[in-house]
């Protein structure tokens, strides 16, 4: 073991074994007396040379390549071959004909879909969910970070930290669980109110007009926690001289808050609100489908479950899946359209440039 | 980078000596030009604290104690228990003499642990195969799993093509199709590429395969990532709901717990054996407080996760950071 790590590396440049059909110094930094790139020197042609460069490599990495292949053929049975699906949407799908023997219908099923007032009420219920749910929630784990950074005890923070970080674990049927034991309707909260007079207590698991509350909360008391961890990195990053300059200069708590910490957390906060935006249309899945039966389809129906209710539930597949594959690709223009906005920013988004 | 060496506990060493004198009284650790805060401030935050405490921690003793309390005690308080008055195991006896949720708890456990173990090797192997930095073909297909992460054929197509496998109400429906998680790979990859790149390098100088390299050197120096990466996933088995509603509806004789909790507690139906008017079930003549039986179930969902979380919470920062920033 110790032999091989400390095998001696100097002599091989960047540390990758000589390539059989590799002119020495293929791989150094243009010192080869300015003749222009390996390739091109020496009389020979190149095209023998590069294919035997494309075989020795094929050659060298075939564990590895060897290894991938289980994800890449878990990757292509669960995720492209249903991708390869979606054609459904322009068939109208029979189970017994299967995907090669459907009729074919083109833009029918879209056309109905966008003339169906229940899909629009999903485009707009998700916006609406997602909107409020955003705005209520986003700024909860910055306080939290702040907060828990201003804790001077080690221990006391890594306990908080570990207990506000936990209900991430949960799954959504037990969060959904706790809340109605909590809050529905012979819940402890009910209980509480009836035995001390109230006759009408609020029924705040099932009533439809605050449901976009009750979803924000569910959302805080399990994620903010969990997204809070990356803000008190952020916040471990700001340099303590900067606020020792600022304390001396005179500046308060305050003035150090939105002069230097909140600066300090502009970019990871733009971050990921580009990234919550990319995926506006597709959140919290379970957690409405879950809440359906509750709170009903007025204000508990997004698009996800839209999809799923007219193609599983209803059997329509080819129905679902056009709602399905218009989800996927306003999802996709999202992605890219946040990760431009990033780029605007002057941030990584996703992706780079 | 780490957020346990925050700022505050940073010390000054030039300002010590002038502070003495009010030093005594100050909290050591506090940096010498922060101002002592006010006794409002300082209430509010530990008020603050204590609030978010008592939010996450009272909901769940408060399920805990109701799945060992008896059925008076559940009727004294109306509902759901807060303080102990008969305290009972017999919640937990019904769960393991068998039935309904003592099979969903062993169908879950095994569905994690199967689950769990495909995934590390799927994951393990692919992001080695993938970390080395001028490897045949590693680009496209790293491209290839990407693309899955922001497009996929959705619901539907899912549902029939795992159907015509024959998958329908089959355990590894709930398995395959979410054994990879291309995002899982990416960290790792990143932890591979970074951290143990110098080593790996080195082997391979001195001959060392692929496999033996992966083996006794990666796995070795990647314990932290490799736990972190092992509770996501298990955590993702254990927590999972939809896909048993998707694959596996009706045959309740092997739902796993996740789908038990929400027939049965979340939506309230009455449990099998317990009879139509839901009187609760029962271990040889003693009755089974329903309440009890359901806040149990509750609490099996959540016990494994606190078994696991402290044995691994520590490594968190690591594997979110990587996530969040190289991701």
């Amino acid at each position: 073991m110790s032999a091989i790590t400390k095998g001696d590396r100097s002599g091989s440049g960047s540390g990758r074994e000589p390539l059989p059909g590799r002119p020495p110094g293929a791989l150094g930094s243009g010192t080869g007396a300015g003749t222009g790139p390996w390739w091109r020197r020496g009389g020979r042609p190149a095209a023998p040379r590069r294919t035997l460069r494309w075989r020795a490599r094929l050659r060298r990495d075939k564990a590895l390549l060897l290894m991938t292949l289980p994800a890449v053929a878990l990757l292509a049975v669960f995720g492209y071959a249903p991708m390869l699906g979606l054609v459904m949407a322009f068939q109208s799908y029979d189970l017994y004909e299967g995907f090669f023997h459907s009729p074919w219908v083109g833009l029918a099923n879209f056309q109905q879909l966008f003339s169906d007032p229940g899909f629009w009420h999903a485009f707009t219920n998700t916006l609406v969910l997602f909107s409020v749910q955003l705005a209520l929630f986003f700024p909860v784990p910055i306080a939290l970070a702040i907060l828990l950074d201003s804790l001077l005890s080690r221990r006391l923070r890594s306990f908080v930290q570990s207990v506000v970080t936990l209900p991430h674990f949960f799954s959504m049927v037990m969060v959904v669980t706790i809340f109605n034991e909590m809050l529905g309707g012979s819940g402890l909260l009910d209980t509480f109110l009836r035995s001390h007079g109230v006759r009408n207590p609020p029924s705040i698991m099932t009533d439809p007009a605050t449901f976009k509350f009750l979803i924000s909360g569910q959302l805080i008391w399990k994620e903010a926690g969990w997204s809070m961890i990356v803000f008190l990195a952020a916040l471990a990053a700001i340099s303590p001289s900067l606020y020792e300059a600022a304390a001396v200069d005179g500046a308060g708590w305050w003035s150090r808050l939105w002069h230097i910490t909140l600066p300090g957390l502009k970019p990871i906060t733009i971050l990921l609100l580009i990234l919550q935006l990319g995926y506006a249309l597709t959140f919290g899945f379970e957690q409405m489908l879950i809440q359906l039966p509750a709170v009903g389809p007025g204000a508990g129906q997004v698009l996800t479950t839209f999809s799923y209710e007219n193609g599983i539930v209803n059997g329509d597949f080819s129905y679902g899946a056009a709602a399905g594959l218009f989800l996927g690709v306003t999802s996709v223009i999202l992605i890219l359209a946040a990760n431009k906005v990033a780029h605007l920013f002057g941030e990584a988004g996703l992706y780079r440039k | 980078m780490h957020p346990n060496m925050a700022t505050t506990t940073q010390t000054i060493p030039g300002g010590q000596a002038a502070q003495t004198a009010r030093a005594r009284r100050r909290n050591p650790k506090r940096p010498i030009w922060q101002e002592q805060p006010s006794p409002a401030g300082q209430g509010a935050k530990s008020g603050a604290i204590v609030v978010m405490l008592l939010l996450i921690a009272f909901p769940l003793y408060s399920v805990a104690l109701t799945s060992f309390s008896t059925q008076a005690s559940i009727n004294i308080a109306g509902g759901l228990v807060v303080w102990p008055h008969g305290l009972t195991l017999n919640a937990y006896r019904l769960i393991i003499s068998g039935g309904v949720v003592g099979r969903a708890l062993m169908i879950s456990l095994a569905i994690t642990a199967v689950g769990t173990a495909i995934s590390m090797v799927v994951t393990i192997l692919a992001a080695y195969g993938l970390s080395r930095q001028d490897s045949f073909g590693h680009r496209t297909i790293l491209w290839i799993m990407m693309i899955t992460m922001f497009f996929n054929g959705g619901i539907i197509p899912l549902f029939l093509v795992v159907s015509a496998l024959g998958g329908y109400d089959q355990y590894w429906a709930l398995i395959l199709p979410s054994a990879v998680s291309v995002f899982n790979i990416i960290v790792m990859r990143a932890f591979f590429a970074s951290t143990a790149a110098e080593v790996i390098e080195s082997a391979r100088v001195d001959g060392a395969g692929d496999w033996a390299i992966l083996r006794r050197i990666v796995l070795p120096m990647s314990k932290p990532v490799i736990a972190v990466i092992a509770l996501f996933y298990a955590v993702g088995y254990w927590n999972s709901w939809f896909n048993i509603l998707l694959f596996m509806p009706s045959d309740s004789v092997r739902w796993p717990l996740q789908m038990v909790m929400y027939n049965y507690v979340t939506e309230g139906m009455a449990m099998p054996g317990s009879g139509t008017s839901g009187v609760g079930q029962y271990l040889g003549n003693q009755q089974i407080a329903p309440l009890s039986l359901q806040m149990a179930v509750v609490a099996l969902t959540v016990l494994p996760v606190l078994i696991v979380y402290p044995f691994v919470q520590k490594h968190f920062t690591k594997g979110v950071l990587l996530g969040a920033i190289k991701g």
